[in-house]
């Protein structure tokens, strides 16, 4: 059976934690990136330790995917629970593969698709309880064309490890599954496309992508605390780093983890943690003093949802405030944030540069959503990246750690170097690093510390700018947000509009003049961001000309490009 | 497994006298007769017998009067923040093995502030010296309580009296699992010198307590009341019992006495050590092909 070929399909599986919903969205996002299709994946699972509901939603198409997307297509119900949770986002047209007989029986609404399938049954008359999720992704298989060659390899690759029996008996479900399904009659119009080429990828996470970026950089050590949803950033260093002689430590908090960063970070190595927002909260203080003594480190924040302990699963944008601004007295630091997979390797690569070159603390700005994405993404070549190294002092004259220069960089000396001792320490210094609180000195060092850092605009691409020529709209969009924008300005551009975008990816220092010129080119400016205050927008009105309209969600999930479609139509109604 | 290096390769490099180790730029500037230059003594005396490459020693400090004791000596330093010296030293250590760490700090900073972190930084073992320079009081704040304060001093924000129970450093450092325990008081420069050289020397995080008068806040405990309090332990203490260690410090402290000298001493394999043992079975290095990582992520 055939459906209409859909170059671009979304399936969502929901079901109870443990179930193997997340084992079958693995396998369905790596079959088709291993068939050649993009892939772009949204999973949403419960604060609680056990059970709940999980849910893993796959975008794959023939065409570049840049975010989660609009709502499913297919949806594949483990429970009465998924589909309860799922009944008010079918639409006619969107086709329901779902567990039956069970413990639910779905009131179909009118021109949605169904198609029963004995998962929980046929995996007990298999003898194979647990493999009631392979007899799903059989059915979803033939009903969908997810690239069954792939999906065969790949889960003969994944469960290898456990043994030939466990390997058969998942499959044998699997192939049970497709003839359960090859059995109904196809109603809907959905099957995944063919893949155009098939290029080398890989796939990852947001979160483990920022690990990979940090040993591509060349990451010496190390610290963090377990904090949702970062800690898999820390989960993937522990155990790639170790391969490249670095050192990891579990610390007792992210004061400590902060705190052993410098400690590593003055003894001349390139030095990481990475937090969520109560994390990064308790680093301010430290931060301030990363800035004060001129030490490099890279910070990374996968913000969750907040205040206070939040929505420590869901997604928001809200921790520029903190990032950019958080801590005591007048200290600067750069802010990145990162759009996608793709951003998570090599923004991260070029936060190390950057904290090297500027002897400052950078952060890296992640999101909830993305941190447990996974996409493809070319595979990444490692040597096709610049390193960075801190200038070091060559040993000529006598040493001064704080000396004024014209850029405002003054060379380090790591411990060891004959000559090089000196003080790194948070109080006010002269340019021996010895204090001094002599009103002239404080004003001189401030400036040194924060002119240096007019420069790091030069560093980096300028912002993208999605469109050409004038607009009647423009968006300003930030981190995974950007990838929704991108879509909503095709289908927008697709239908006359007049729209243009702009992508930010160095948040702090603001570059105002990109933002100038990209404002200049529009009639009007829409700022998306998941937060309730519109921190990006307030920081723009504070430090351009510009006058952006905020357009805030915070309810825990990401924009999606309908969302922003309808916005965008709606002001230029 | 490939060979680590330690701290102790650095030792014996110089022929220093325990001046050579002072920083002439910065004279030590505590009140006159304060215990902490009995401290600064005993450090500079060590490092002279240890004959460590300053260029290889890094002094690490928190905030407060006993903070500042970094800028006096002739090393790498790092003055950083509040009850933060522990987890900065941790830091510097594990990146670089190869220096030699030392922490000073007083009471406030470790034990109120800075308490979170002591625990970790005994269990874990890690390899560095911490010299709690403890004067039962904060000094740099004008004289409050703190955590070793007398339940009876009046101070500054306890204008009638404290209402709290002391805490024992040497008690909590026995439990949390520091594998060098030793305590002495300040005034008594060649037992602290010869404490923090054995420190140093130890391959493990050692803990050595400093008693140290403050004549400026602290007026119940004073050098006399310190030195007429103190008793070196008996060559009979079994310094492998931690125990008889315990003991004798809960015992003394019942009595109004104070045991210095070396109270612990058991050999454990250090963090850095058991790292390395990890890299190493992992066939970890610097050329290890990036590759073989991107490769693990490929569908």
């Amino acid at each position: 059976m055939q459906g209409t070929t859909k170059n671009d399909l979304i399936i969502r599986i929901g079901g109870e934690g443990g179930e193997g919903v997340i084992s079958v969205g693995d396998f369905i996002t790596l079959a088709c990136a291993r068939a050649g299709l993009d892939v772009y994946t949204f999973k949403t699972f419960p604060a609680e330790i056990k059970g709940g509901y999980a849910m893993y939603q796959v975008r794959a198409s023939t065409e570049h995917v840049y975010n989660q997307g609009d709502i499913f297509d297919v949806l594949c119900a483990f429970n009465g629970e998924a589909y309860n949770n799922n009944r008010a986002f079918l639409r006619p047209g969107t086709a329901i593969v779902y567990d039956s007989p069970s413990d639910f029986t779905p009131d179909i609404p009118e021109g949605v698709h169904a198609y029963p399938i004995p998962m929980t049954q046929t995996a007990k008359e298999l003898n194979n309880p647990r493999a009631k999720n392979m007899v799903a992704m059989g059915a979803l298989s033939v009903l969908f064309n997810i690239p069954i060659e792939s999906l065969r390899e790949v889960l003969t690759t994944k469960f290898a490890r456990k043994g030939d029996e466990v390997v058969q008996g998942n499959l044998k479900a699997l192939e049970r599954g497709r003839e359960l399904a090859a059995a109904l009659k196809k109603t809907d119009p959905w099957a995944i496309g063919t893949p155009k080429s098939k290029q080398e990828v890989i796939v990852m996470s947001g979160n483990n992508a920022i690990g990979l970026g940090a040993i591509i950089a060349g990451l010496d050590f190390f610290s963090a605390y377990p904090i949702t949803p970062a800690t898999e950033v820390a989960i993937y260093v522990a155990k790639h780093l170790p391969k490249r002689g670095g050192t990891l430590i579990q610390a007792e908090d992210e004061i400590a983890s902060i705190s052993q960063v410098l400690g590593a970070s003055y003894a001349g190595k390139k030095a990481m943690t990475s937090t969520s927002g109560p994390g990064l909260s308790l680093m301010s203080e430290m931060l301030g003093m990363a800035f004060m003594a001129e030490l490099p480190c890279v910070v990374v924040d996968v913000q969750r949802g907040g205040p206070s302990t939040g929505l420590p699963t869901k997604h928001e944008q809200s921790d520029l405030f903190l990032a950019i601004h958080g801590g005591h007295g007048d200290a600067g630091r750069i802010v990145l944030s990162v759009e996608n997979v793709q951003d998570c390797i090599d923004l991260t690569v070029e936060a190390f540069n950057l904290a090297e070159k500027y002897q400052c603390p950078v952060l890296l700005l992640s999101d909830g959503s993305l941190a447990f994405s996974t996409q493809s993404v070319p595979y990444p070549n490692p040597d096709s990246y610049k390193l960075v190294e801190r200038k070091r002092w060559d040993g000529e004259g006598e040493y001064q750690r704080y000396k004024f220069t014209a850029d405002g960089i003054s060379p380090m000396a790591d411990p060891g170097t004959p000559g090089g001792m000196h003080i790194a320490t948070g109080l006010e210094h002269s340019e021996t690093g010895l204090p001094s609180y002599a009103s002239a000195n404080h004003e001189a060092m401030q400036a040194k510390r924060f002119d240096k850092l007019k420069n790091v605009v030069n560093d980096l691409a300028p912002a993208e700018v999605d469109g050409n020529g004038a607009a009647d709209l423009g968006l300003i969009a930030w981190g995974s947000t950007i990838g929704v924008v991108r879509e909503a300005l095709q289908r927008l551009r697709a239908e006359g509009y007049k729209v243009k975008g702009f992508y930010p990816k160095l948040l702090n220092p603001l570059p105002a003049q990109q933002f100038e010129d990209f404002g200049a080119s529009c009639k009007r400016l829409l700022l998306p961001e998941v937060n309730f205050q519109g921190q990006l927008a307030h920081f723009v009105r504070a430090e351009t000309s510009l006058r952006p309209e905020s357009y805030t969600i915070c309810g825990g999930m990401p924009f999606t490009p309908e969302m922003i479609v309808n916005k965008v139509k709606e002001i230029l109604a | 497994m490939n060979a680590i290096l330690q701290p102790q390769t650095h030792f014996h490099k110089v022929d220093y006298k325990p001046k050579d180790f002072k920083d002439e730029k910065t004279p030590a500037f505590w009140c006159a007769g304060c215990g902490h230059y009995g401290v600064l003594t005993g450090l500079l005396r060590a490092l002279s017998e240890l004959g460590v490459d300053p260029n290889h020693l890094v002094s690490v400090s928190g905030i407060g009067c006993s903070s500042r004791l970094p800028y006096f000596v002739n090393s790498y330093k790092m003055h950083t923040l509040h009850g933060r010296a522990g987890p900065v030293a941790t830091g510097v250590h594990l990146a670089r093995p190869d220096l030699a760490v030392v922490v000073s700090g007083g009471d406030g900073d470790g034990f109120s502030i800075g308490g979170g972190h002591m625990p970790h930084l005994a269990r874990k073992n890690i390899n560095i010296t911490y010299i709690l320079m403890d004067n039962h009081v904060y000094g740099l704040t004008k004289g409050q309580c703190s955590p070793t304060s007398r339940e009876e001093m009046k101070a500054a924000v306890t204008p009638y009296g404290g209402m709290e129970e002391p805490l024992d450093p040497i008690l909590y450092m026995l439990t949390y699992g520091a594998t060098y325990v030793a305590q002495a008081f300040a005034g008594n420069a060649k037992l602290g010198a010869k404490l923090i050289k054995e420190g140093m020397e130890h391959n493990g995080f050692a803990f050595i307590n400093l008693l140290s008068q403050c004549p400026s806040f602290n007026e119940l405990d004073t050098a006399v009341s310190f030195r007429n309090a103190c008793d070196e332990v008996p060559d009979s203490h079994d310094i492998s019992d931690r125990n008889a260690a315990m003991q004798a410090v809960s015992k003394a402290k019942q009595e109004g006495r104070i045991p210095t000298g070396l109270l612990y001493k058991v050999e454990r394999p250090a963090l850095h050590e058991r790292m390395a043992e990890l890299v190493n079975r992992v066939g970890g290095s610097k050329d290890y092909d990036l590759r073989k990582i991107i490769d693990l992520a490929r569908p």
